[in-house]
C-alpha cells in the first residue's frame, strides 16, 4: 500500500531550482534510502517531505491517514542539546504533541506511550538521566524513542549516525532494522552509500543523474556502481 | 539582630515599601522563568539589548511629557523584541550583532533625546536612576502596582499553560516544526512576553542590569540540576529569595536596590557552581 507518492516534483528555494522532475513512491514496511552528493539537495527533499518548504512544482500524495506532520521525524543534533539540562523521559515525552487541538498538559495515554517507547528502544532504565550526560548512541535513542511517540507508521532519519563510533554505529544500524521488520516504513537520508546499499529496500539516488528503484537494480545500474566505487574507494 | 528586625518593622510599615517588596517579587519570579529558555537558546544577550531600547523609549517618553511612560515604552519595545527574536532565529552570527547594534544604538539614542530635551535640573540624576533602578522601584503608584501585579500572572499563566511547548522549542525547534507546530507564533509570543517582562523589571534593577535578573537564576539552576522542570522551579525560587534578600539588605544597608540584588544573584550563583562541581 502506498503511503507517500512523489509525482515531478521541483525542489528548491525561492528562484533557485535544485532538482526537478523527481518521481518516487513509499509503500509500507519500504526501508528507503536517499543517497547523493553533498549539496544535491538531501535535506531539501527532507524538507519538503516534512511539509517545512513547499515543492516549487508537483504534487505530494500521502497514503491513507498519514499527512506530512504523521512522520516521525529524528533530525541531526543541534549545538543547543549538547548541554541541554532535560531528562530522557521529558525528551521523549515531547514527541507525544502533535495531536490535533491544543492540548497545555500530557495525558496519562502519553505518558504510557513514552514509557513503552523509552523500554522499545532500551533506554527505560535511563529515564531520570539528564540528556547532555548520556552517550552519542544513547542520545541517539533516545530522539528515536520520541520520534516513535509522534508517529508509529513511518519514521524520516536525517544521517542517523553522524558522529557515532563504528560499534555503535552497527547497533544503531541494527536497531532501525528492527523497527522496519515490525512493519515501521524507514525513510533515511545518508551518506554513507556501502551501509545505506546493506540495509534498504529502495534507494533513490539524487543528484546529477536521478535513480529510483529497488536496491538490487540500483547495485547493477551504472549510477549505482559508479557512486559506489567512488564512496567505497573515498573511504580508504 | 532585634534592632535590624525593628528597623525592618519600621520600614514595613510605609506602603510604598510593601509595593517594593510584592513588585520586587513578581518581578524576580517573572524574568527567571524564560532565563532557561534564552540561555539554551544562545540568547542570553537579549535582555540586555531590550533593555536598552526600553531606556531608548523612556527617553522619548519623558521628552513628550506622557504622563504614563508605560504607553510608549512597551510599544516600542515589544516591536523590537520581535524583530531581534527573528532575525535570530536561523543565523546566529546575525542575531548577535542585530542585538548588538540596537542594544548600543538604542541607549545613545536615549542619552542623546534626554540632553538635548530634557527641562529636568538633574539630568544625570534621572539617568543614572532610570541605568541602574535606584529608586523608581521606591515610587511606585498603586496604578503601577497593579499594572506590574497584573502583568506578572498573565506571565506566569501563559509559561504554565505552554510549558510543554516552550520545552520543545527550546530543545529542538526543527523537530516541533516538523511534527506541525507553528513554530513562528509561539517564537512571537514568547518575544512579546520577553519584552513585557523587561520594561516590568526596569522598575526593579534598572535597564543595565536585567540582564542578569533573566540569565543569573537559569545559570545557577543549570549547575546542579538535569531536568528542565527542576530548572524552572529551582531558578523560580532562588530568583525570587535572591530577590527578597537582595531588597532587605537594601532596605537595611541603605544601597542601591538593583545593584544589591544582582550581587545577591551573583552571590547565588557561585555558592550553585561550587555544589556543581563538589557533586561532579
Amino acid at each position: 500500500m502506498a503511503q507517500i507518492i512523489c509525482r515531478d516534483l521541483t525542489l528548491g528555494y525561492d528562484n533557485e531550482v535544485i532538482l526537478t522532475g523527481l518521481d518516487f513512491r513509499v509503500d509500507e514496511g519500504d526501508y528507503l534510502c536517499i543517497v547523493g552528493e553533498n549539496g544535491s539537495g538531501k535535506s531539501t527533499l527532507m524538507k519538503t517531505i516534512l511539509g517545512l518548504t513547499p515543492p516549487l512544482s508537483g504534487s505530494i500524495e500521502w497514503g491513507e491517514g498519514l499527512s506530512a506532520h504523521a512522520i516521525g521525524y529524528l533530525p541531526q543534533q543541534t549545538l543547543v542539546q549538547r548541554d541541554f539540562p532535560a531528562s530522557v523521559r521529558e525528551i521523549v515525552l515531547s514527541g507525544c504533541q502533535n495531536r490535533p487541538g491544543f492540548r497545555a498538559f500530557y495525558k496519562p495515554e502519553d505518558r504510557q506511550k513514552a514509557e513503552r517507547n523509552m523500554e522499545r528502544m532500551g533506554i527505560a532504565d535511563l529515564s531520570k538521566r539528564c540528556y547532555r550526560d548520556l552517550s552519542g548512541g544513547q542520545q541517539q535513542r533516545v530522539l528515536l524513542a520520541r520520534a516513535l511517540c509522534s508517529a508509529e507508521k513511518v519514521l524520516l532519519l536525517d544521517e542517523p549516525v553522524t558522529g557515532l563510533d563504528p560499534k555503535i554505529t552497527q547497533e544503531m544500524y541494527e536497531l532501525i532494522r528492527s523497527l522496519n521488520e515490525e512493519g515501521i516504513t524507514i525513510i533515511m537520508i545518508s551518506h554513507d552509500v556501502d551501509e545505506a546499499v546493506r540495509y534498504a529496500s529502495h534507494i533513490l539516488h539524487i543528484g546529477k543523474h536521478v535513480f529510483f528503484g529497488p536496491r538490487d537494480e540500483y547495485i547493477r545500474s551504472d549510477v549505482g556502481k559508479y557512486f559506489l566505487m567512488q564512496e567505497g574507494g573515498g573511504e580508504e | 539582630m532585634s534592632e535590624m528586625l525593628g528597623k525592618l518593622a519600621y520600614y514595613m510599615e510605609f506602603p510604598f515599601v510593601r509595593y517594593a517588596l510584592i513588585v520586587g517579587v513578581l518581578i524576580a519570579l517573572c524574568s527567571s522563568l524564560f532565563g532557561a529558555t534564552l540561555v539554551l537558546k544562545r540568547f542570553s544577550f537579549i535582555g540586555d539589548g531590550l533593555a536598552h531600547v526600553a531606556f531608548g523609549a523612556m527617553a522619548i517618553a519623558a521628552v513628550l511629557n506622557f504622563t504614563n511612560e508605560m504607553v510608549v515604552i512597551l510599544p516600542i519595545t515589544v516591536v523590537c523584541a520581535i524583530l531581534l527574536l527573528r532575525t535570530g532565529q536561523n543565523t546566529i552570527i546575525k542575531g548577535d550583532a542585530a542585538i548588538a547594534m540596537i542594544s548600543v544604538g538604542a541607549l545613545a539614542f536615549g542619552y542623546l533625546i534626554m540632553n538635548l530635551f530634557s527641562t529636568s535640573s538633574n539630568l544625570t540624576g534621572d539617568v543614572c536612576s532610570t541605568l541602574f533602578g535606584s529608586t523608581s522601584i521606591l515610587t511606585l503608584t498603586t496604578k503601577e502596582v497593579w499594572l506590574s501585579v497584573i502583568l506578572s500572572v498573565v506571565v506566569v499563566i501563559f509559561f504554565i499553560v505552554y510549558y510543554n511547548r516552550i520545552f520543545s522549542l527550546t530543545f529542538d525547534e526543527n523537530f516541533a516544526k516538523a511534527t506541525g507546530m507553528k513554530v513562528e507564533l509561539y517564537n512571537l509570543l514568547t518575544a512579546i512576553v520577553i519584552a513585557v517582562i523587561i520594561v516590568l523589571a526596569m522598575n526593579l534593577v534598572g535597564s543595565l542590569l536585567i540582564s542578569a535578573l533573566v540569565i543569573f537564576p537559569a545559570l545557577s539552576a543549570m549547575r546542579i540540576f538535569r531536568s528542565f522542570k527542576s530548572v524552572i522551579l529551582f531558578s523560580a525560587g532562588i530568583s525570587v529569595v535572591c530577590a527578597l534578600v537582595g531588597m532587605l539588605i537594601s532596605i537595611l544597608a541603605g544601597t542601591p536596590v538593583g545593584s544589591t540584588i544582582v550581587a545577591v544573584d551573583v552571590a547565588a550563583f557561585l555558592i550553585c557552581y561550587f555544589i556543581g562541581r563538589a557533586r561532579n
